[in-house]
């Protein structure tokens, strides 16, 4: 009796267990094929010496010509085939084109003589290797036959079948680490490196910080205070390219509002290019102090696009705040101040630390906005710039790759941090 | 000590906003006039505090007459202090001058009455000066938190409705000419959908936007139920791992992406980008699915299950009507994110007829094609989000803030 009960449960398990993976199935296959393999082939990528052009194909271009004319009269005439190897970097191997003779003509002579055979009415042509860059000419004499017809018999109408083989970089399989030694030895790379932490720690720091302020302003209730909420969600939901060109057109160096209000009211004497200026001075009691100017711009930015988030977190949070805890604390005589300070700001601590870590993996990621904002340029190239600048500007992808490979190597070690963190609060 | 008394509390808040509305409006004033004016603060500087005092010496007798005179009083004072020429302004603007002054004074005023109400101008104690301090605080952060967020929006739509002659020849210009027709205000939103093919783009997006919601909830509806409800072996493993590849960035696998496409021909069409955008919008919905689901009480699905409905049955006719809220946040944040997807949209797409939003408003960055037009493009690609957002707030914001830790 038990047995059989045993048996069933164990069934359903196994149905379930099948459904689940059913249902599943689609999922894993989507994600595997666009994020896994891509990931896998970056890694792949970045130990080859893999520039943009390799991505298109070589490729043999073949052209028909007849010279001499084919109208009743003349007899002879020449076909002409002219090939060339596209590619400026590859060799062409096993090259044979083929094409096929009408019955209206006889073949006289073949040339080059070496590599073309005749059988039937096919021509054959073996020609080996064809390197790059360097074309050639078959030249084939024929002679109209009496099986002539003029509308059937144009060689023109069968076009030549062209086979060929060729190397290539992308599934060949050979290694080497150049691309991470670029990567590594560049001078640039601890300058990267420094440029990206400064944007990631300010960044998500600074947004974080505008996000509590904001909640804690958002939390008092005021009249219009849900179309306030609404509104300081603007920037987050609108599009990254429409924002990022409103801040470029807002604080252009001749058009901008910013730098023509700034001169009008003689706070500056010129212009100043917030998002092309890598450095300005900044003069305080005497001391010059170097500001990284363009730099700052992209925080600036990017506190602005993301504080809405970090608000929401916190004010849904505060939002569940037992009320009579506070109630109890002004029974107590506790200041404002010392409410936000003993009673707010603990409860807040765990999503807040949860925030900042996956805010900062997300803002360590950020492509879209330095790139619309400055290109990379003026010192605020980031990782992920420099992943587009290598692969797509340099069009060298290998060496993309290999900043890419260390961008998710990072990411790994910031979400395995994340994950042992998270365990302690769930949100 | 003097700075523990109310009196000087109500000096410093008035300094400071007087300061604070003196600088806005001569902001507003230089943006709505186009011409120049001078910001001048020495003048409000005494005025400011003059008014704090005022308010907080007559407390006891506050009513909407006096904060009527006192508004007067104060505007009076601008004028007479800057000799009847505040902002150094040209003659024929008096008028909006004076509506300024008069504006300055009343919001003066009002954040006056904001943070010094029921304040004594005696001694205070600790508590009184906190919450002094607080409302001040509130007030400013609150103003300069909406305006901060305001400007670039207030940028684009104005530089967008104005002509590339008027923006060249004055920047600062941002008033718009009411009285001019529809055909030169709307100048170049009509350019652009005549000669820039917006109007296809618009389409695409929509087009691309849309698939990428359906399938997205067509795959993640399932997969989210499984993982919430299924006996499934190492689904805490799964679960992390759903987690993970939602935080890699499409710069990683841009790349990869990008070759393989070329490869097989997909890269520069529209089905290349339904086949990728899905793939990193799924993870982030089973994700937030995943929750909403495991919230539902099982003891339904039991019964539906005693009552013989199959596993699919009960997610058609119980999981989904149940979580309809839930989904369709999940929808609108997926829509938003496909809608606002730059990078791939700009590495995949060459061809000008097939370009979404993104790519097109990216094509209009060149110094041939003038600023307005690029604000014009911005303008088209911002209003749908918009207006999803306004109509469904709850929805969505539900939405980002079950998922919204990506972006």
């Amino acid at each position: 009796m038990t047995n059989i009960k045993k048996k069933n449960k164990n069934t359903l398990l196994e149905k379930e267990k099948k459904l689940g993976l059913i249902l599943l199935l689609p999922t894993i296959l989507i994600v595997l094929s666009v994020v896994i393999f891509p990931l896998l082939a970056n890694f792949w990528i970045s130990f080859k010496p893999v520039s943009l052009g390799d991505l298109r194909p070589p490729k043999l271009i073949v052209k028909e010509r007849i010279k001499g004319n084919l109208s009743d009269k003349s007899q002879i005439a020449e076909i002409q085939y002219r090939y060339r190897n596209s590619s400026i970097k590859y060799d062409l191997e096993n090259v044979i084109i083929k094409d096929i003779i009408p019955n209206g003509f006889t073949v006289k002579d073949l040339q080059p003589a070496r590599f073309c055979r005749i059988k039937l009415k096919e021509i054959t042509c073996n020609l080996n290797n064809v390197s790059s860059r360097s074309s050639g000419k078959i030249i084939i004499k024929i002679h109209k036959n009496d099986q002539w017809q003029k509308e059937l018999d144009n060689p023109k109408k069968t076009k030549p079948l062209v086979t060929f083989s060729s190397k290539n970089v992308l599934t060949s399989f050979e290694f080497n680490t150049e691309n991470f030694k670029k990567v590594f030895s560049a001078s640039e790379f601890f300058e990267v490196l420094k440029v990206s932490f400064y944007y990631t720690i300010f960044g998500t720091a600074g947004a974080l910080l505008v996000g509590l302020l904001a909640a804690q302003i958002l939390q008092k209730s005021f009249r219009g205070r849900s179309i306030v909420r609404g509104l300081l969600l603007f920037p987050y939901v609108s599009p990254v390219i429409a924002v990022a060109f409103a801040w470029v057109i807002l604080f252009d160096p001749f058009s901008g509002i910013v730098n023509s209000m700034l001169v009008q009211m003689n706070v500056i004497d010129k212009p100043i290019n917030f998002f092309g200026q890598k450095y300005t001075d900044i003069i305080i009691f005497g001391y010059v102090f170097k500001f990284p100017l363009a730099l700052s711009m992209v925080i600036a930015f990017e506190i602005w696009r993301y504080f809405p988030l970090s608000f929401l977190f916190i004010l849904a949070r505060m939002q569940s705040f037992p009320e009579e805890v506070y109630d109890a604390a002004k029974m107590d005589g506790a200041s404002p101040l010392q409410q936000f300070y003993y009673i707010s700001l603990p409860f807040l601590i765990g999503i807040m630390s949860i925030l900042f870590l996956l805010r900062f993996i997300w803002t360590f990621n950020k492509f879209d906005d330095i790139f619309l904002l400055t290109g990379g340029n003026a010192g605020t190239r980031t990782f992920t710039v420099n992943v587009y600048e290598q692969a797509f500007a340099v069009s060298n992808l290998g060496a993309g790759a290999a900043v890419a490979v260390v961008i998710f190597i990072f990411l790994l070690t910031f979400s395995l941090l994340f994950m042992r963190y998270s365990k302690k609060e769930t949100f | 000590m003097f700075w523990k008394y109310g009196l000087f509390f109500s000096i410093l808040s008035g300094g400071i906003w007087g300061v604070f509305w003196q600088i806005f409006f001569t902001v507003i004033g230089i943006l709505t006039l186009g011409t120049p004016l001078s910001l001048e603060l020495s003048q409000i500087m005494i005025i400011g505090p003059l008014a704090g005092i005022l308010y907080i010496k007559s407390q006891k007798f506050l009513s909407i007459k006096f904060h009527l005179t006192a508004i007067i009083i104060i505007t009076f004072l601008i004028f007479i202090s800057h000799l009847g020429n505040p902002y150094k302004a040209e003659d024929e603007n008096q008028l909006i001058i004076f509506m300024l002054i008069l504006l300055t004074s009343f919001f003066i005023w009002v954040s006056l009455n904001h943070c010094l109400y029921n304040l004594s101008p005696g001694k205070l104690s600790k508590h009184d000066i906190e919450s002094f301090f607080i409302k001040f605080m509130w007030g400013i952060g609150l103003i300069i938190l909406i305006l901060i967020t305001l400007i670039p929006f207030y940028i684009m739509i104005m530089t967008s409705l104005k002509n590339q002659q008027s923006l060249i020849l004055n920047p600062l210009d941002l008033s718009v000419n009411l009285n001019t027709d529809f055909k030169t205000l709307f100048n170049s939103y009509i350019e652009l959908f005549t000669n820039f093919n917006f109007h296809l783009f618009l389409i695409n997006s929509f087009i691309v936007s849309c698939t990428t919601v359906i399938i997205t909830l067509f795959f993640s509806i399932p997969g989210a139920y499984a993982l919430a409800r299924l006996r499934i072996p190492n689904k805490k493993i799964f679960s992390g791992t759903v987690i993970l590849i939602y935080l890699i960035p499409s710069i990683v696998l841009i790349i990869p992406l990008y070759a393989v496409f070329s490869y097989i021909g997909l890269r520069n069409s529209l089905f290349g980008l339904i086949l990728v955008y899905p793939a990193t919008t799924i993870p982030v919905a089973l994700y937030m699915l995943r929750g909403y689901f495991s919230a539902l009480s099982s003891e339904i699905d039991d019964a539906a299950l005693m009552d013989g409905l199959s596993r699919i049955q009960i997610i058609l006719k119980i999981a989904i009507p149940l979580s309809k809220p839930a989904i369709v946040s999940v929808g609108l944040y997926v829509f938003m994110i496909a809608w606002n997807e730059f990078l791939i949209a700009f590495m995949f797409l060459d061809d000008p007829s097939i370009f979404t939003l993104s790519r097109g408003i990216m094509s209009l960055n060149s110094s041939e094609i003038p600023q307005q037009h690029l604000m014009a493009g911005a303008v088209i690609a911002t209003i749908p989000v918009m207006i999803i957002f306004l109509y469904l707030e709850k929805f969505l914001i539900s939405g980002l803030s079950a998922g919204g830790v990506k972006g």
